[in-house]
């Protein structure tokens, strides 16, 4: 699509923005698997329509603020790049569109408020932590808060696990196959400690040698997405410093993280990190992908017969690729029987901060999801995020249905015993 | 400026969010799939239901404000392009199908609904919705029965009009009208037929009901790769003079193979110059016996390669390939016009052959795929809007292509209407008694010209075919280009 953004004013990002805007040829074929267009069923809501939009805007012809509650919108689910043949590389619009925006824009006070306690909350567990403490507190007094401060809450789970510490290095059983470096992660290490246990074990049992690095902190991708480059730069140079690359792969469990570490060389292009950024996004694997290419010790089984629904977590089918290997590695689980998903490419409607920032939206697209599932008859469900997991479960829960919802390293850690 | 009387009477029972009048609002609301052409309108709306749809028509009728309805927007003519200052009327929530009915075979659906989503509703019962054109996973019924849209499969179903019964629309006045029934057998002329392929020009579709086929049994996807694109439209011919009527013959050029293969990895042999798929379907044991006398006559047609497709997801990424091959091709071109010729089918080779020609002649690249057995070609002429120049010297070649066509014996268009895009090139098509005739009768159930205005029908002063550069919208500043 012809396009007069002006690109020399916008730097590196400048012509990664206007690539995608080029290879987009209006065909609509991504509006099919966008969740905000199914949703709401107008184009300024679908992807096709928010190319158009940040184009606009970046050449100047409509104004930031009347694009921007559509791209706010935007899940980030990347859904739209699975589905377009044009290749268009939607992220390279639309992250650095949002950190533009964040610049210019002028937020209503109390959404800043909410905005300023996600970013400087979320990406450190200590923080995170305190704050789910304190929150909890804060549940007898939400009515008196704003829309954007209840939908954090109702988020945070009533009690925390206990967070024992991850040791510096976990060795494997048996001989050694492979060593890998482990990202802990920031929000899952604080709701779901046990997923990153299971990780260890998991490996382990592989004859995988894990270390976990120390100074390592969140990937920075939470703030990339709402925006705040700089903070995620940050982040990511902590991690380019903490983590040894003489590892056979840098291995995540949250979809989120992978493909924000995937985005690495997107955040430093043209600048002096680049080369490490690069070298760092090359040893960055899913957990499921690393092991469906070291190829999985035999799980002894599971107890009994159980009936699981496979729930593509959007960081890792969409902005990764990735839908295969998780499959097949539950699928290698005796007596674990997998079924799909209707509409199964829909994101769930977490997304990141999106609970939190769009929370109506998200409440709709959480119960689409949440009743697709439920047509399914499964027993289970299993998927590779934090947000997704967390999400599903309070959609489930609403319709009267609270089944099981597992990580799908968890099940595995199962399945060996 | 749009009619603010009009927009005052909207407003009293259109809520603010569904009636757009924001610039952010429009914009994206400027072009369809054609994006040579864009024009602001002067308000959308987005109609929740039918009887919003007719007060929304009666006031444009009232008010004499030119309207256009949009489905999806995937319009390759420029069908769904706004009049600057018009009203454009959205139907995608109007997506209910009101009714199934398995036995009889039917289903009644709001023209919102996708057309994949008619066959998803119909699965259960072991039906489908036969036309299946490219972008069925988002194009609109609505649209399909404007444009009489086809697919790869309409070779042997034939195009929607073959599949639709009855429709209920919305006269250009705001008249609701009931067209055809909903049985094959219908009283009267067949006016339902009326309708499919009127572009828009004769009212809104509301509801319509369309048939429903069995689910064939077994299907059997063949794969032959030539070493050139003329042997590829020559085995096209050998399978039909061998009497077998396949459900499906498509072929892909190498430009086109590229592009599917980058965007799916359909698995398609990337080196061939041409490549022919032909698909078998229908009950098991008339297809099993089909499919060894198809092997037979392909082989005879001299392919360096043969594949059948081993299982349904292989034969399900063979179509997506296809599917997505116009759409890929944005991957080799920044910017490409989609033409939409037909030839008879013994002339594929000669005019496969100076479509080539052309190509080289104006020093522009061309990609093929096309329905072969349909002799329906789909020449994709690549360039970039950015280089001075090149948008007329592809309409230019777009031209030459289409006056190819209609000397060869066929036409302009075989399933994506004319809509802006080919108007000019409809006097080729037919004389002049023929056009009045179209005119008296659009102007007889609108005399007003308000539905869908400066679509498919030329104005007096059409030019002629020796003059393509700028269209007749565009000099009396109607559209613009991006
Ligand atoms: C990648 C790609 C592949 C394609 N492949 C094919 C193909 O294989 N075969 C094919 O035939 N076409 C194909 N098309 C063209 C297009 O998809 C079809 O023309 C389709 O029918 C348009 O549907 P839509 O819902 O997008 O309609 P729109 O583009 O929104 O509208 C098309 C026309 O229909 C009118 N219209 C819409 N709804 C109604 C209604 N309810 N009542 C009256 N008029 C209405 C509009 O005013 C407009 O004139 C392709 C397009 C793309 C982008
Ligand atoms: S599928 Fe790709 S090319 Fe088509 S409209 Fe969407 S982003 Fe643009
Ligand atoms: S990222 Fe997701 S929500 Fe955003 S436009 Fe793409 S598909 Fe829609």
């Amino acid at each position: 699509m012809q396009h007069a953004i002006p690109v020399d004013e916008l730097g590196v990002q400048g012509r990664f923005m206007a690539e995608a805007v080029d290879a987009c040829v209006h065909c609509g074929f991504c509006l099919a698997t966008c969740p905000t267009y199914k949703v709401l069923g107008e184009e300024m809501d679908s992807p096709r329509g928010r190319i158009i939009l940040m184009k606009e805007a970046l050449e100047g012809s409509i104004d930031l603020a009347g694009a921007l509650p559509y791209v706010d919108r935007c899940l980030g689910c990347m859904a739209c790049v699975t589905a377009c043949p044009s290749g268009v590389a939607y992220s390279h619009l639309l992250t650095p569109f949002r950190t533009l925006a964040e610049l210019q824009r002028r937020r209503a006070p109390m959404n800043q408020v909410a905005r300023t306690l996600v970013k400087e909350t979320l990406p450190y567990p200590e923080r995170f932590r305190a704050a789910v403490q304190a929150g909890r507190l804060g549940q007898l007094t939400r009515r008196l808060l704003p829309a954007e401060l209840q939908g954090m809450l109702r988020m945070l789970p009533a009690t925390l696990p206990p967070a024992a510490p991850l040791p510096e290095v976990y060795p494997a059983q048996g001989p050694q196959r492979a060593r890998v470096a482990l990202l802990a992660g920031c929000v899952q290490q604080v709701l779901a400690p046990e997923i990153n246990w299971a990780t260890l074990r998991v490996l382990a049992r592989n004859g995988v040698e894990t270390v976990i690095p120390r100074g390592q902190g969140c990937c920075g991708s939470l703030s990339l997405h709402i925006g705040e480059a700089e903070q995620a730069q940050m982040l990511a140079r902590r991690n380019l410093a903490a983590f040894p690359t003489d590892v056979d792969a840098i291995v995540t469990n949250a979809a989120g993280c992978g493909s924000g570490m995937h985005e690495y060389p997107l955040l430093f292009a043209g600048e002096a990190d680049l080369p490490q950024a690069q070298a760092f996004s090359h040893l960055v694997r899913d957990i499921t992908v690393f092991l469906a290419e070291l190829g999985l010790a035999p799980p002894d089984g599971l107890p009994e017969p159980i009936t699981v629904a496979y729930h593509d977590a959007c960081h890792l089918a969409h902005a990764q690729g990735v839908t295969a290997p998780p499959r097949q590695l539950l699928s290698a689980i005796p007596n674990l029987r997998l079924v799909e998903i209707p509409e199964g490419e829909l994101c769930c409607g977490s997304a990141g901060t999106y609970n939190l920032e769009q929370p109506e939206l998200a409440a709709q697209i959480g119960e689409r999801k949440a009743r697709n599932i439920l047509s399914t008859g499964a027993q289970a469900i299993a998927t590779g995020n934090i947000g997704c997991m967390t999400q599903i479960r309070t959609h489930l829960a609403a319709l009267g249905r609270p089944l099981p919802v597992w990580h799908t390293i968890e099940l595995l850690d199962a399945a060996y015993n | 400026m749009p009619n603010s009387a009009l927009i005052d009477a909207l407003a009293t029972f259109l809520p603010v969010h569904r009636l757009l009048r924001q610039a952010a609002e429009l914009a994206p609301y400027e072009s369809d799939a054609l994006t040579a052409f864009r024009s602001r309108p002067g308000a959308v709306v987005l109609a929740e239901t039918q009887e919003e749809v007719v007060r929304v028509v009666e006031l444009c009728h009232r008010h004499s404000v030119p309207f256009v309805a949009r489905g999806s927007g995937t319009s390759l003519s420029g069908g769904s392009l706004p009049v600057a200052g018009g009203v454009v009327i959205a139907l995608n929530r109007l997506n209910r199908i009101v009714h199934l009915d398995p036995q009889r075979r039917i289903a009644v659906v709001e023209p919102g609904v996708i057309n994949l989503d008619v066959t998803k509703a119909a699965a259960p019962h072991g039906l489908y919705y036969a036309p299946d054109p490219s972008s069925q996973l988002i194009c609109t019924i609505g649209g399909n029965v404007a444009f009489n849209s086809g697919g790869a499969h309409c070779l042997k179903y034939g195009m929607t009009a073959n599949h639709v019964l009855g429709i209920k629309a919305v006269l250009p006045d705001g008249a609701v009208v009931q067209l055809g029934g909903d049985s094959l057998e219908s009283v009267g002329p067949d006016l339902a037929g009326f309708f499919v392929g009127s572009e828009g020009l004769f009212g809104i579709a509301l509801e319509i009901t369309v048939r429903l086929l069995p689910r064939p049994e077994l299907y059997r996807t063949v794969l032959a790769a030539y070493h050139s694109l003329a042997a590829a439209g020559d085995a096209v011919a050998q399978v039909v003079a061998s009497g077998l009527l396949p459900g499906a013959m498509e072929i892909m050029d190498n430009l086109a193979i590229q592009a599917a293969e980058a965007a799916v990895h359909a698995g398609y042999p990337r080196d061939a110059a041409a490549l022919l798929i032909v698909e078998l379907e229908g009950e098991r044991v008339q297809v099993e016996a089909e499919f060894a006398h198809l092997l037979q006559v392909v082989e005879a047609s001299g392919p360096y390669e043969v594949r059948v497709a081993k299982d349904d997801a292989d034969r399900a990424r063979i179509w997506k390939g296809r599917k997505s091959a116009f759409s890929a091709v944005g991957r080799l071109s920044p910017d490409y016009i989609v033409q939409d010729g037909v030839v008879p089918r013994s002339r594929l080779g000669e005019a496969l052959a100076a479509i080539q020609r052309l190509s080289a002649q104006h020093g522009l690249r061309v990609a093929n795929v096309f329905h072969a057995g349909d002799g329906n070609l789909h020449p994709l002429i690549l360039y970039s809007g950015r280089t001075p120049g090149e948008l007329e010297r592809a309409e230019t070649l777009a031209g030459e292509i289409l006056n190819l066509c209609i000397e060869l014996g066929g036409s302009i268009t075989g399933e994506h209407g004319v809509g802006v895009e080919k108007r000019a090139y409809m006097p080729a098509m037919f004389n002049p008694v023929d056009l009045a005739v179209m005119n008296e009768l659009r102007l007889a159930i609108d005399p007003k010209e308000l539905a869908n205005r400066g679509k498919m029908l030329p104005d007096g002063d059409a030019p002629s075919l020796t003059h393509p550069g700028i269209h007749p919208l565009e000099q009396q500043g109607v559209i613009s280009r991006a």
